[in-house]
């Protein structure tokens, strides 16, 4: 039984969900195969032979795969995956892009954002925003799953694992790439960040958003939103924290003027520590809160940020 | 061009779902039911290519029980032109739904397929890639923005660290996000012209496709709930706790 995992990186080095799929992994046992499908990645490739418990490093290094269209990788995956017992990735929009074309072309079931590892068939994840956990058990001859990774620990570094090319290269001649255009930030990532301040719509406009950026640099926080924030313009969308955005389960999270709607809850009631700060006594995001504190925010915030 | 729509009947969403007591499943019993708020983005979108002279015809398709067909008159009120019911007793997985939706594609030869990009309820985000896989059509999945032009479609998909831009074949799957467009309100008078476009109802085992899914659901159960926390009066009380009590900062 081997598992293989591709990797999530961008052509120069891993992202972290990649090392905490592995520790997924690794708590199904047997042989770990990472694969890296890139163009000019060996440094990618590189870092993933250091994640503890990965025994082969798959490279495939080809034009064709620059930008990891779910067509072309679905392929190349789908070409080697036969031979697998499991195929992971991260529950990122990219695992979640490419997967289910592997899982259908292999005419088996996908177990998607899976949250824990009961045994090699048996897996948990989360249904309805959060609100119920199913245990489920897959009978197909390939598990295909992705990995919701903010409920793993990334696995440590400094192995030292093989690295083999693949041949292969299939251009499925279905989509093209036109352009990317990324939000830049110096923060941390927020799905890696220890601590998270989120603004909602209580924030009233984008510039004051500047009001968490204070605090975010004090604490080096990553700075994310509610889907009221992002879809009244405030902020854009791949901040978003909830159902349909990002999951995350930082050590503390800070929900200022989010009001704590079911979908917000869904993203982030797995973090260690939350507070709420929001005028209204009555919003459900206290009932999760670990502190709470009814305040006005504008008064709050600069306050908070010149006690840190 | 012809426009398929596969829709959801799932419960609404804001209804706090519980689990039963069994563990066999979530309580739908007397629950509000609705569209799929992604559906109602994929209806949106397909009726507008439709009022910008790009589309013919939307047709919207869903899988499920005979209740479904509330949420296919719903599409249709919304502007979609007639619907297709998939009726069966079984819960589906996102496998068994791509496959009756491959032989739908088969039958109707649209040009594109819009489908929203999860179902609230069981939170896969699979069955448009999968019947892109399954068809072999391109994928544009988390669209924001969707422009045809040319035997091609242009989209701009929301992904982690901003947006990216494919361009697809024709035909192609194209799968929603939140903020590709904001839904219309159904009319009333659009609600009654709804009730008189055509409805096919077809059983789910006339296709020739196996229903059964490898997947098997052990038990459901109800989320660890938070212990209850404490409200602080000041700003210095929450610094004071975070670094004393929780030791986070």
């Amino acid at each position: 039984m081997a598992i293989l995992i591709i990797a999530e990186h961008n052509q120069q080095a891993l992202k972290a969900d990649t090392a905490k799929t592995v520790a997924a992994a690794a708590k199904i046992g047997g042989d770990i195969h990472l694969l890296v499908a890139g163009f000019q990645c060996a440094a990618a490739a590189a870092e993933a032979a250091t994640l503890a418990g990965v025994t082969k490093v798959l490279l495939a290094d080809a034009v064709c795969y620059q930008h990891q269209l779910a067509e072309n990788v679905a392929a190349l995956v789908v070409e080697l995956g036969r031979d697998y017992s499991h195929i992971l990735a991260a529950a990122t929009t990219h695992g979640k892009n490419f997967l289910p074309r592997v899982a259908a072309l292999l005419d088996v079931a996908q177990i998607s954002d899976v949250i824990a590892v009961e045994s090699a068939d048996t897996f948990v994840r989360p249904i309805y925003a959060g609100n119920a956990i199913a245990t489920v058990q897959s009978a197909d001859a390939i598990k295909v799953l992705t990995v919701r990774s903010s409920a793993f620990d990334a696995v440590a570094t400094g192995n030292a694992a093989p690295i083999a090319a693949v041949a292969q290269a299939t251009d499925a001649g279905l989509s093209l790439f036109v352009s990317e255009e990324l939000t830049k930030s110096e923060r941390p990532e927020l799905t890696a960040a220890k601590i998270i301040i989120s603004g909602g719509r209580g924030m009233q406009n984008g510039d004051n958003f500047k009001l968490l950026e204070g605090i975010a640099d004090k604490l080096n926080a990553a700075i994310g939103a509610s889907r009221a924030a992002v879809d009244a313009g405030f902020v854009p969308n791949d901040m978003q924290v909830g159902q349909t955005g990002k999951i995350v389960a930082p050590d503390l999270y800070i929900a200022v003027g989010i009001s704590g709607a079911i979908q917000h809850l869904a993203g982030m009631k797995d973090s260690k520590v939350i507070v709420a700060i929001n005028k209204d006594a009555e919003a459900p995001i206290f009932q999760v809160a670990d502190y709470g504190l009814v305040a006005d925010l504008f008064v709050a915030l600069p306050e908070l940020e010149a006690k840190l | 061009m012809k426009i398929l729509v596969p829709v959801k009947r799932v419960v609404d969403y804001n209804v706090k779902v519980r689990v039963k007591a069994d563990q066999t499943g979530v309580d739908l019993a007397n629950v509000k039911m609705s569209l799929n708020p992604f559906c109602e983005i994929a209806v949106e979108e397909a009726v507008r290519l439709k009022e910008a002279g790009i589309a013919t015809e939307v047709v919207v398709v869903s899988i499920g029980q005979t209740g479904a067909q509330e949420q296919l008159r719903t599409a249709l009120a919304l502007g979609a032109d007639r619907a297709i019911l998939i009726e069966t007793e079984l819960n589906l997985d996102s496998l068994q739904v791509a496959k009756l939706l491959a032989k739908v594609v088969g039958n109707e030869q649209p040009q594109l397929v819009i489908i929203g990009k999860q179902a609230i309820d069981s939170d896969n985000n699979q069955t448009g890639q999968m019947l892109a896989a399954l068809t072999g059509m391109g994928q544009g999945t988390f669209a924001s923005k969707v422009v045809v032009a040319d035997g091609k479609v242009a989209v701009t998909r929301e992904i982690d660290g901003g947006l990216q831009t494919v361009s697809l074949k024709l035909p192609a799957v194209v799968s929603t996000d939140l903020r590709l467009n904001e839904p219309r309100y159904a009319s009333l008078p659009n609600i009654m012209k709804a009730k008189k476009k055509p409805l096919d109802i077809v059983a789910a085992d006339s296709f020739g496709v196996a229903l059964q899914s490898q997947v098997k659901t052990l038990k459901v159960a109800a989320p660890k709930v938070r212990q209850a926390g404490v409200m602080v009066d000041s700003v210095d009380a929450l610094v004071a706790k975070l670094k004393q009590e929780a030791k986070v900062i």
